[in-house]
This record gives structure tokens, sequence and C-alpha cells, in this order.
């Protein structure tokens, strides 16, 4: 009889937990209202969320700026470093109005959609940024629909890895490398790779193949699909052809950063295109056996300089921050010459001010940076769309299939052009 | 093979076993169960290889020097403590020791709620005579195999909108959907099978239903419940779609922080550090079944009275 | 725990009467009392499934919300019908014009019917590859030889290792680097290759689970009495006959269930291929299931991936459904002859 009470009042007591879960929710995302409006001129302490502070830069950035405004203090939370739980856990905050996530850093892959869903405080007016003397194309990625809504922080972008005991001058056209691909068969070894795994890398390798040869995936407002055009065409040609002929490996189908990184340390690949944080491993680690022998150049591309996608992460305003003007001056800080040099020293991340890649101290401790910076100028960011999710799967999905040689490029673009159009129908 | 025909069926008759063996037919006997023997050492080896097999794998490339990542010597080479220093360490952004701890946690909490609550209705279902019987067992039935993709998506807009995206009970919550009729379930059916002449027995003797209950059948039933238990937890233990949306990093279970499992690089896979916690993982979990194993086993086969 | 030591003196005779007053008195109260143990769980259950199903129902009516082309902001998107619906399981896409047009690939639209086929592909290979694969194990098991706890305590590994760790293992050891193919001396591409990746998969999944089936098989095997087996002996039933007619058909319950859940199981298979090919392989969809389908629609939509879920349930039922209605009956029967049969 007590047992059966027991579980009674146990049931209820859980019920009762989650009912109370039940009643505190409802309204879901939409339009703000009038939050994009206010707050504009007040100052106050804010809180700035990021994911892990994995080059622990974060922290001491924060503390140098509470120093200086002690009636303006900055709370630093931070997310897991998992990028499907940041987005969840801003969006959970974003819907919730949440007025202490004043300052938001974001993935160029969710800027479109947390700025149409209305959460982020666009850049213009009295928010107008400063954006002369950073790389442009940094610019674009925090750029939706023709307005600015998040300010570029740290930036990053692909380079090519080759081996110099092999090729003394690196290509600098695609139709270079593809030559120098009969020292690679001579030497038995394979030949280019990049990341053509079914994930989010192959979506910034095509891209790139794409984005080299003129074409582009959607227009500007995120929304028009542009990519079923000769250019696009082009460039994707190009990895397929590079995928018959076997100047790119077939498991390299599999590859993502890491396992090209691996082969390439293992001296089973000529060129390879990856991003700046293979420089060091590929140096130091106890396998490498490129360590003293490999290069770095920008990735090649028709005549010159390919473009690379863009990585990195900006910084963005939440509209329901209560202190917008501390929050702007925060924004500016990060972007500020000072910052971004420590940015650079402390955490090795790529900078987003232009002038600091020719800075001779900053190449002496990463000698990729002036390689990087011609990457990072020539580079495109990805879609900055609301539909990102879906134009990223219809990118992958259709690619895949055509370097894996299932479809031919015109069948692969089509498909592209028409899936990215029906998921911006909703 | 013999060639021994005889009356083939051992139907509950021929219990008689009356007939008294000779001498030939047991040294037949003899040899064929010699025979069997063999073929029942070399098939336990077989298994015993390929249960151990990829475990093994797992457990010594956890030793192996990083560098040799991909060395397929089988025996250890390039010892090293290093992955398990990287497994434990936070400064890469990973929290095995916290996700071990959140396991833990989560385990316990579905655990005991399923338990207490899934007894009852066991002990109800099993043996109490009620209408719309047939449609609370099926209910719990559908229940049972109702699949977690179908919570995860109302799951996952509730939680936003209600903030609880990364919380314990975001976690606690979903996992009691597949561990409640799980323990409901199996503890029916462990019911059904106990001497429940004993508790009339009791009852006969004086004892109300309740007292027959704690007297009688909770102790007879304990070896059931508690399987049901380790069953219990180990669903919960094993749950990964769920905790992989829904759950943050200072919540979230060993599954879904070894499968984000993060290396020095933003793009590194470090395969023997996730080998090390693996290893972590699952050697406690081991020694734990390895310790119960006569209760699983035993508890599964809850007929009872045995002779 | 023996039940020896509780049991009651016999009964006699004389005190049979006075039971059965008391039982039909009983019958009244237990209606009562079953109300009371039933209540919590089924409360519970409507609270952590009931909940979800329907606000998952109610939302696989609505769409998703969808831009405003003026400003580029998102607007609600309004009452569907049965569009979501329409959208998986006919395939149909709305393109920028506002028509109705088949889902082009790279839609998540197109991969309905194709994640049924892998998913209904690993449940029927898997389930009986992991039956036979588990009966095989059980009779060893069930067995006396040296080193018979061995056997039990290996078998319980695989068992006793989540999915996840499984799939982490099985991922390192097909790399294509990896030992499988060392072993094999093979250059296989394990998690990208079409029919390759959907075997990687089969095979953790096997690995992982015959366990299971094992100690479910086991289980049924051990209610049998000894004695049974001896009398089959003794009347000189070959051990192929002693296995069709009498251990087959006394296993069957335990056997019955074990499938039962197996194939539930095996139909919202996530975690293996979700990390082992991260549903990838062939054209980019070889391993993705239905559950894999569902979480990828998550995030671009709500609504949609709600119709999708409510689906991916429907079938799950009908197949439970078609299952316990074929096999329940016998389950039942079974259960009660063998029942009788140890009496």
């Amino acid at each position: 009889m007590k047992a059966a009470r027991v579980s009674v009042i146990a049931g209820a007591a859980i019920l009762g937990l989650a009912l109370a879960g039940c009643t505190g929710g409802g309204s879901s995302g939409g339009s703000s209202g009038g939050a994009a409006g206010a707050n504009l001129t007040d100052k106050g302490p804010i809180t700035y969320v990021q994911g892990k502070d994995n080059s622990s830069v974060v922290r001491p950035l924060i503390d140098k700026w509470n120093a200086a405004h002690p009636n303006e203090k900055v709370t630093f939370k931070e997310q897991s470093d998992q990028a499907d739980q940041q987005h969840d856990d801003l969006v959970q905050h974003f819907q919730a109005k949440d007025p202490n996530y004043d300052v938001v850093d974001v993935d160029v892959v969710w800027t479109g959609e947390f700025a149409a869903k209305g959460w982020l405080q666009p850049l213009t007016g009295s928010f107008k940024m400063d954006n002369s003397k950073l790389v442009a194309s940094t610019v674009d990625s925090g750029t939706y629909n023709g307005t600015q809504y998040a300010a570029p922080q740290t930036s990053d972008g692909g380079m090519l890895y080759y081996r110099k005991d092999l090729v003394p001058t690196p290509p600098t056209t695609w139709d270079a490398m593809m030559k120098d691909c009969d020292i690679a068969k001579q030497a038995g070894i394979g030949c280019y790779a990049g990341q053509f795994a079914k994930y989010e890398g192959l979506t910034v390798n095509v891209a790139e193949a794409i984005n080299t040869n003129g074409g582009t995936i959607v227009g500007k407002d995120g929304k028009t699909v542009t990519v079923d055009n000769a250019k696009a065409k082009a460039g994707l040609t190009r990895l397929v052809d590079a995928f018959k002929s076997g100047n790119i490996p077939a498991e390299a189908i599999t590859y993502q950063e890491e396992q090209g990184r691996q082969a390439f340390e293992a001296g089973k690949l000529l060129f390879l295109r990856n991003w700046p944080y293979v420089y060091n491993l590929a140096k130091t680690d106890g396998s490498s056996m490129v360590k003293d022998t490999f290069g770095v150049a920008p990735l090649p591309g028709m005549t010159g300089p390919g473009a690379s996608s863009l990585g990195g992460h900006n910084a963005a305003i939440s509209v329901y921050s209560k202190h917008k003007a501390t929050a702007f001056a925060f924004v500016q800080f990060l972007q500020s010459e000072e910052t971004q040099k420590f940015f650079v020293t402390q955490g090795s991340l790529a900078p987003v001010l232009a002038s600091l890649y020719d800075d001779a101290s900053l190449n002496q401790q990463l000698p990729y940076l002036s390689t990087l910076k011609t990457s990072i100028e020539n580079a495109v960011p990805r879609p900055v769309s609301p539909f990102y999710p879906a134009i990223t799967k219809a990118v992958q999905d259709n690619a895949y299939a055509a370097v894996k040689g299932d479809k031919t490029v015109d069948q692969a673009v089509k498909d592209m052009a028409a899936a990215i159009q029906t998921a911006s129908a909703g | 093979m013999t060639t021994v025909a005889g009356p083939a069926a051992a139907s509950a008759e021929a219990k008689a076993k009356s007939q008294t063996s000779n001498a030939a037919a047991k040294s037949k006997a003899h040899r064929r169960e010699r025979g069997a023997a063999w073929r029942t050492r070399i098939s336990a080896i077989v298994i015993v290889l390929w249960c151990l097999l990829p475990f093994y794998w797992m457990v010594v490339t956890s030793f192996r020097d990083v560098g040799y990542t991909f060395e397929t010597t089988p025996l250890p080479t390039h010892f090293t403590w290093d992955n398990y220093i990287t497994a434990f360490s936070t400064r890469l952004g990973n929290h095995l020791g916290q996700a071990l701890l959140n396991s833990l946690f989560i385990g316990a909490c579905v655990t005991i709620i399923s338990l207490l609550v899934g007894t009852f209705a066991a002990y109800a279902l099993a043996r109490l005579d009620f209408r719309f019987k047939g449609i609370v067992l099926g209910l719990i039935l559908g229940a049972s195999m109702f699949p977690g993709v179908a919570l995860i998506t109302p799951l996952f807009q509730l939680f936003t909108n209600i903030g609880w995206m990364g919380t314990y009970q975001a976690l606690i919550i979903p996992s009691i959907s597949f561990a409640l009729p799980l323990s409901v379930y199996v503890l029916t059916s462990f019911f059904r099978e106990m001497p429940w002449d004993l508790e009339e027995a009791a009852r006969i003797d004086g004892c109300t239903q309740a007292e027959a209950f704690r007297k009688i059948i909770l102790p007879l039933a304990a070896p059931a419940v508690f399987t049901t238990a380790i069953l219990a937890f180990i669903s919960s233990w094993n749950e990964y779609l769920i905790s992989s949306q829904l759950s943050s990093d200072a919540t979230q279970p060993v599954t879904v922080a070894i499968a984000a499992f993060a290396g020095s690089q933003p793009h590194q896979e470090p395969y023997t550090a996730v080998m090390a916690a693996g290893t972590i993982v699952t050697v406690p979990l081991v020694i734990l079944v390895l310790i119960f194993q006569r209760r699983i086993v035993a508890g599964l086969t809850a007929g009872g009275v045995k002779g | 725990m023996s039940a020896s030591n509780v049991v009651a003196p016999p009964t006699t005779p004389t005190r049979k009467r006075p039971v059965r007053a008391g039982i039909r008195k009983a019958r009244r109260g237990q209606a009562r009392w079953a109300i009371y143990l039933i209540v919590p769980s089924i409360v519970l259950l409507a609270v952590v499934i009931g909940y979800p199903v329907v606000s998952a129902i109610i939302m696989s009516f609505q769409k998703d919300a969808g831009l405003d082309p003026a400003t580029g902001l998102f607007v609600q998107g309004g009452f569907a019908g049965f569009e979501n619906y329409a959208h998986w399981l006919l395939q149909q896409c709305m393109n920028a014009s506002g028509q109705t047009i088949s889902c082009p690939p790279g839609n998540l639209g197109s991969q309905f019917w194709n994640a049924v086929s892998v998913t209904f592909f690993f449940t029927a290979v898997t389930v009986v590859v992991e039956t036979a694969l588990g009966m095989w194990f059980a009779f060893i098991m069930n067995r006396t030889f040296r080193g018979r706890a061995l056997v039990r305590a290996a078998i319980l590994v695989p068992w006793a290792i989540p999915t996840a760790v499984t799939a982490k293992l099985w991922f390192f050891i097909f790399s294509v680097a990896g030992v499988a193919n060392a072993v094999l001396n093979t250059h296989i591409l394990w998690v990208s290759d079409e029919w390759a990746s959907r075997f990687a998969v089969i095979i953790a999944d096997t690995w992982k689970t015959t366990p299971f089936m094992a100690l479910l098989i086991l289980a049924g095997l051990q209610v049998i009495p000894e004695e049974v087996y001896e009398a089959a002996k003794v009347d000189g039933a070959t051990s192929w006959q002693r296995f069709w007619q009498v251990t087959l058909p006394l296993i069957r319950p335990a056997l019955l269930v074990a499938v039962l859940f197996r194939v539930l199981d095996a139909l919202r298979i996530y975690d293996l291929p979700a990390i082992l090919t991260h549903g990838g392989g062939g054209t980019g969809n070889a391993t993705t299931t239905l559950s894999i389908l569902v979480v990828d629609q998550i995030r671009q939509g709500f609504n949609s991936a709600s119709a999708l879920s409510t689906i991916t349930f429907i079938i799950i039922f009908i197949v439970a459904f078609i299952f316990v209605r074929i096999l329940g009956t016998n389950v039942v029967r079974t259960q009660e002859a063998q029942q009788k049969g140890a009496k």
C-alpha cells in the first residue's frame, strides 16, 4: 500500500515537472517587433557568447576590456565546441528573446538564418561599421540581403600544400597543377586531394571550384539560384575530370580534412588543399615524412590564384540586447588592430585586418601568413542564406554524385539549382 | 552422425525415462558426446575471437603513440599512456570526465523512475484481473516500440521554446519513454512466470494481498527487478540519438562526447584518443556486466522454481 | 535467490473452501488495485510519449516558415493540410514560382523512399543474421564445457559497449588505412562505397547486437528443464531432432520476443550509420535511414520533420502490428502449452 502511494506520488511529481515546462513556452520565432530600434544608445554590462575558447584568446581579451570599462563589463558565456549545439543554443535564447545574449559569435553559415528571423541588429545607421581596413571578402560573409548583420572577427582560407622536393615552384593555375601530376605518377603517389567526403567540406571545395571559374551558387540575396550556368559547370567539371583521370586519387572521395592531411604527411600526396592548421602539424608530427619538404602556396586558379571558400567567425549584436551601445563598442574592440594582433600571436587565428598580413613579426610566427592573405583576399564566402542547410545539402548530394561519375555535370548542376529553389520556396 | 532413429519427440510424456541403458548405447553416446564437445570448443573459440578481437583492437590502439595510429601489428607497439591523458584532458574542449558523470546521473534517474513506476504496473499486468488489461498491455507494448525520432522533433521545438535545451531533464524525460516500457514489459514477463501459488499460499496463511506482495513476491522478484534495472540503465547509457540533439557540453552523455571527440586541431580525428575514451567508457561497464552476468542471465530466465 | 526458502507449507484440502470465497472477494478489489498500480506508468508515458506525438501530429499540418520576399525576413507558414506528407510520400516540392514539382535530387524529400528501402534492408539482413548467429551463440553458452565462463564473459563485451563507441571503433577499423583493409589485403572504401558502407553498418550492428539476441534466446533455453533433454536423449533423438522438435518449440516465445524487439530496434537504427558512415556511402545516401533523414530535416524545418517522424512512426507501428498479429497469437498459445507441459 505504502509503496503504491509512493509510486503515485513519484508519477505525479514527474508529471508536474513536465507540465511546469509546458506552460512556460509557446511563442516561436518570426517578427521581432520593434526590438531592432530599442536600446540603441544604452550602455551597461553585457554578455559575449561564443563557442569553446580553444585558443584561450577570449578571456584575456575580456579581462583587458573590463579593466578599461568598469561600468560596461563583459561576461563571457562559453558554449560547446560543437557547431550544432552552438547554433541550437543561440536559437533557443533568441527565441526566448533573452536580453542576456548581447554579442554573439556566429558562423558564416548561420548569419542568413538569424538575420532573416530578425534576431540580429542590422549594422546600419549609428551602428555602421568601418569596413575600409578589412579584407573585403570577410565583410560579405556577414552581409545578408544587402545589409551587414555581423562584423568579421577572425578569418580562414584554404591553401595549397605541395611537396617542394618534387615540385620546386608551385603551380599557380589548375592546368599547371594537372600537368605536374605526371611528377606524382613517376613518384608513384597521388597527385591532388581536397575534402570530397559528403559533408560540409565538400560544399567548401565545390564552391571553391565554382567560384574560381567565376560562377556562383546563389545570388547576393541568398535566394536567387545562379548555379545552373556554364561557369559553374566548368568549375565542377574540373573536379570531375581530375577524379576521372586519377589525378585526384579515388580514395579522396572519403577524405575530410584529416584523411587528406594524413595522406600528405605520409608522403602519399603531391598536392593538398587544406586549412592553415595543417602547417604546424606537418612540421612537427612524429610520423610526418614531409617535415622539411613541403611548402604552401595560394590555391591554383584559372590564370592566377583560385577563390578559396571563407572560414572564420563573425560577431553580431542581438536585437534583444539592453545595452547595444556597449555591445557595438565591444564589437569594434574585437576588430581593433590590437585585438586582431592578439588573435594571431595568441591563437594563430587569421586576422580580418588586411594590414596585419604584411606584418613582418607576425609572418615570422606564422610563415604562411602572406600566402593566406592571397587566399583570403580572393576568397568568396559560402552563400549567406536563411536556407543554408538546404543549400549545402543540395550542393553536396549532387556534386558528390557528379565526382563519383554517377551523374553528368549538367544534370548535377541542374538538380542542384532545382533543389536549392525548392528549399527557398519553403 | 549416428543413425539412431528411435521415437523422435521428447514430449512431456517421455519423462518416463524408464529404460535402462545398456553398455553399447553408453559408449556410442560417449563418442557422440566427444565429437560434440570438440565442435563446441571450436565454436566457442570462434565466438570468443569474434567478440573480443575488435575490442582488443580498441584497447591496443588506445595505448599506441598517436603518430603510429595506423600501425597494424597485432601486438602493442609504441606504447604510451598519452592517449588516456588526452582523452581526459579538457584542453581541447572534450569533457570525458564530466560526460561519464552525466551518463551515470542520467542513467540512475531514468532507471529509478522507470523501475519505481514500472514495477507496480508490471505486477498488475501479470497478476491482477481487470478490464482494459489488453488495452493497457497494448499501450505499453506500443510505447516500447516507439521510435525515438518521433519524439525528437516536437521535443526539440518544445525544449527550445521553454529553454530546456541542454538540460538534464531534457535528456532524462525522453529516455524514460523507452526505459519505462522496457521495464514494464520485461518485468511483466518475469512476474508471469513467478510461482504465484506461493502468494496464494501466503494469503491462505492470513496475509493480505499487500502483505503477500511484500513478504513473498518482492524477495522473489528482486533478481528480476535488479536485472531489469541493469537493462534499463544500459539502455539509457547507450542512448545517442536524442542526446546528440538535445544535450549541451555540460550535460552531454559519454556516447555524444565520444562521437564528437575533438582532436588537437579543428579538423583532426584523434583515433587513438577516441579509442582510449572508448576503453574508459567500456571497461567499467564490462566489469559491471561481468560481475552481474549471472544475475543478468539468470534473471532473464526468471522462470523461478527449479526442481 | 532460491525460491525454496519462501515455499509456504503445503495446503490441506480442508482449507479450500474459505480460499474460494476469498478469491471472489479479492477479484472485486483487484480492479481498483490495478488502477492504482498502473496509473503512474500510463500518466508518465502520456507525458513523455503522448504529448510529443500529439504535438508532432499538430505540427505536421503546419507549413514551415517562409521568407517575405520584400524584407527577406521569415513569416509564419500557416496551415498546410497534407502538404508536408505529400512532400515525403509523393515527393512533392514547391519551385520558386509556387508550382508543385517532383522533388529534385539534393532535396531531402527526394530521399524518402531510398531511406525506407535502406531501413528495411538493414532490418531484414541484420535480424536474420543476428537471429541465426544469436541462436548459435546461445546454444554454445548453454552447454557445459571448460571455458564456458569465458565465452559468456566474451559475449557480453560487445553487448556492454555503447553503440556510439561501437560505431567509432568500427569507423577506425574500416578507415582506408585501417586494420580491416590490412587484414583482408584490400583497398575497400568501407565508409563511402555504396555496398561496402552498407555492409560496414551491418557488420558492426551484427557484432554489437548478436549478444542481445543470444542472451534472450539463452534465457529461453535455460527454462527448458534438463530432464526434457535427457528424456529425448534416452529416447535416442539425434541432436538435430532434439533441436527441431524439442528445443525450438520450447524457445519459441523467447525467440519471438527477441526477434520482435530486434525488428523494432533495427527499424529505428540511427547511431551506427550516423556515426560510422554519416548516412553516406554510394551517391551519398546509401546508409541514410529514416531516423537519419528526420534528424537531417530538423534544422531545415520542424513541421516537415514532424510529418516525416510521424510517417516513420506509422511505418514501424504497421510492421509491429503485422508482427504481433501474425505471430502474437502463437506466442500466447505456445506459452500456454509450455506452462501446461511444465506442470
